[in-house]
């Protein structure tokens, strides 16, 4: 059995919509209308235990909502939900102490009052005694380096710091399972890294398994070797993300810097003939031209770009996830 | 249990972080109590006796009724608004605890830190400015403090409800606020309910209202004969045990239909 087993699980809500007018509103009062919009549609999938997946989604694809059945906060409308061999919806109270949750958007920490203070009230609801929290949290003090916060209030920390805290506080009963809601969101590049290190970190020490939803696809990149992509309530990839690379990002981008001011359409009419498709960034600095992966396409387009303008700096990527992810969302298929 | 115990720490704690509210409280009370003072002294003028009680009565009446008031009452009605609206209840509902234990303990913290750093130094004040008339029997005193601990459930246990209602209602602003002046009013709190027309005083009976400001406050300035306290005592716990069965309806109600409000 997996820490996860998700089966066609559904979870619906109704959609109010009002009426226009003076008169609408009105008969508003007596009777709404309302449509039952599926949140999450039917979607089954399972997560081993350590394995590290990311959850990824647009805005409003149901990942949240997911996470929420998951965590037991709703019931499902329908389907079946086995998380740590447990209805977390059920049996929410001895569930939650087998899993650790951390939402961006929101603190779980005491906004009053000193991070010890709200780490030793989840010491006592969490029920870990004074050597399991001792071993334990020594690391996780020290690995993310909160050492020095622990007696500030939490609503004196900036937002890099009271992640941290979270996370420290989301693994105070040190869970075999851990949720993190957009964990990284607004944070710098250095937090960032950290909490990477860190989660990678738990995951190999005590093979906790960590299930991941985010916007931020090098978070993906860095952590998960599985993704699930979520479009409009429905499971469109599950496996892993080398292949998705391999099967989307066949082809390769050249970004352009000319030393003189560009058109898109100089430069496509320049490159007509070849397989290639320009785009330029909203400042009209960087002009990217997206060719398959075949040496002699891409010299020919350098080729004939550099005869067209003169050029400050030149860069050959592979198409980067964003960019699949992108092209995928678009789609809306795999 | 030890995790609802650490709760009422954590909660003087947070009443400590807002010092300039513990000083204001007692300014707001005290200008309360003094004003009611004078207004009843204005009432009763030459009477000697209004409803069976007495001046030196009414004003201790008074008093109590605003000190214990400071014990029963607690704001968990708007918390819980608030954590609602704002989707908190998500991360509560995540921890292995009962939501409604919690903020009952929650209550219960405030209500302790103010009965202990408010009320007493609060009465002892007014004792010297005012004139009051403490009971000298212990078993007054014992049955008073059964009295307010049960004063302390009723009134939570209106909170809760009034609390659970936004999970259907999304903004209960009104009814909070309608809440807080039904109780003010007919728990006995601004004027004793023997003082209410006989017809108001018999609906008053069905209501579990007069158990929160009342009966204690009756107990305390000797209102009520030793039978009559032991039968107000009963009246409170009936209904402490009767609104344990909304809370529990509405909040599986609740429960099911959840919507975390804001993503």
């Amino acid at each position: 059995m997996g820490a996860i087993e998700v089966r066609d699980l559904r979870k619906e809500f109704k959609a109010y919509s009002s009426r226009s007018g003076l008169k609408g509103a009105f008969r508003d009062l007596l009777t709404r209308n309302y449509k039952v919009i599926p949140a999450v549609n039917d979607i089954s999938f399972s997560v081993k235990q350590g394995e590290m997946v990311g959850y990824i989604g647009e805005n409003g694809a149901g990942k949240s909502t997911t996470i929420k059945m998951l965590t037991g906060i709703l019931e499902p409308t329908s389907g079946s939900v086995t998380v740590n061999n447990m209805n977390p919806h059920r049996e929410r109270e001895r569930f939650v102490q087998t899993i650790g949750v951390v939402f961006g958007q929101r603190s779980q920490l005491w906004w009053d009052i000193a991070v010890q203070e709200s780490f030793r009230l989840l010491k006592k609801v969490y029920k870990v005694s004074d050597e399991d929290y001792n071993n334990h949290m020594e690391l996780v003090i020290k690995t993310l380096d909160i050492g020095p916060l622990l007696d500030k209030p939490v609503r004196k920390l900036s937002l890099g710091q009271r992640m941290r805290c979270e996370l420290a506080a989301a693994l105070i009963h040190n869970p075999p399972l851990l949720f993190l809601d957009e964990p990284t969101i607004g944070l710098d590049v250095l937090v960032k890294l950290k909490i990477r290190e860190f989660l990678k970190e738990i995951n190999e020490k005590y093979n906790t398994t960590i299930l991941l939803t985010t916007h931020d696809l090098t978070d993906i990149e860095a952590l998960c070797e599985r993704v699930i992509m979520l479009d409009e309530g429905q499971i469109i990839y599950d496996g892993a993300l080398k292949s998705l690379k391999e099967k989307w990002g066949e082809g390769k981008e050249i970004q352009f810097q000319f030393l003189e001011p560009a058109e898109l359409k100089t430069l496509e009419e320049a490159t007509s003939g070849l397989q290639v498709k320009w785009e330029v960034d909203e400042k009209k600095q960087v002009f990217t031209a997206f060719t398959e992966d075949n040496e002699e396409t891409i010299s020919q387009v350098i080729a004939k770009t550099v005869m067209a303008f003169r050029i400050k700096d030149v860069n050959i990527d592979e198409t980067s996830t964003e960019e699949i992810i992108r092209n995928i969302y678009e789609k809306g298929m795999v | 249990m030890d995790k609802y115990i650490e709760m009422i720490r954590i909660r003087f704690l947070m009443m400590l972080a807002y010092r300039t509210n513990y000083y204001t409280g007692i300014l707001i009370y005290s200008i309360n109590i003094g004003a009611y003072y004078f207004l009843w002294n204005a009432i009763y003028g030459d009477k000697q006796e209004i409803e069976g009680l007495s001046v030196l009565q009414m004003t201790t009446y008074v008093a109590v009724a605003w000190m214990a008031r400071a014990f029963y009452f607690n704001n968990i009605d708007r918390e819980m608004a608030d954590e609602i609206k704002e989707g908190k209840v998500a991360v509560e509902l995540i921890r292995p605890y009962s939501y409604l234990g919690m903020k009952t303990m929650q209550g219960l913290g405030e209500g302790l830190f103010r009965l202990l750093f408010f009320s007493v130094p609060g009465m002892v004040i007014v004792w010297l400015i005012f004139p009051i008339a403490f009971s000298a029997e212990p078993a007054v005193w014992l049955l008073f403090l059964v009295s307010i601990t049960l004063s302390f459930f009723i009134n939570t246990q209106i909170n809760l409800l009034t609390g659970i209602t936004t999970f259907f209602l999304f903004n209960n602003t009104g009814l909070i606020r309608a809440k807080r002046v039904v109780i003010d009013l007919f728990s006995g709190l601004l004027l004793p309910i023997s003082f209410f027309p006989v017809w108001a005083q018999s609906i008053m009976g069905y209501l579990p209202f007069q158990g929160i400001s009342y009966i204690p406050s009756m107990i305390f300035t000797n209102g009520f004969t030793r039978v009559e306290a032991i039968e107000a005592l009963l009246f409170q716990a009936v209904w402490v045990l009767i609104l344990f069965l909304p809370i529990h309806l509405l909040w599986t109600l609740a429960k099911k239909q959840l919507i975390i409000q804001g993503g």
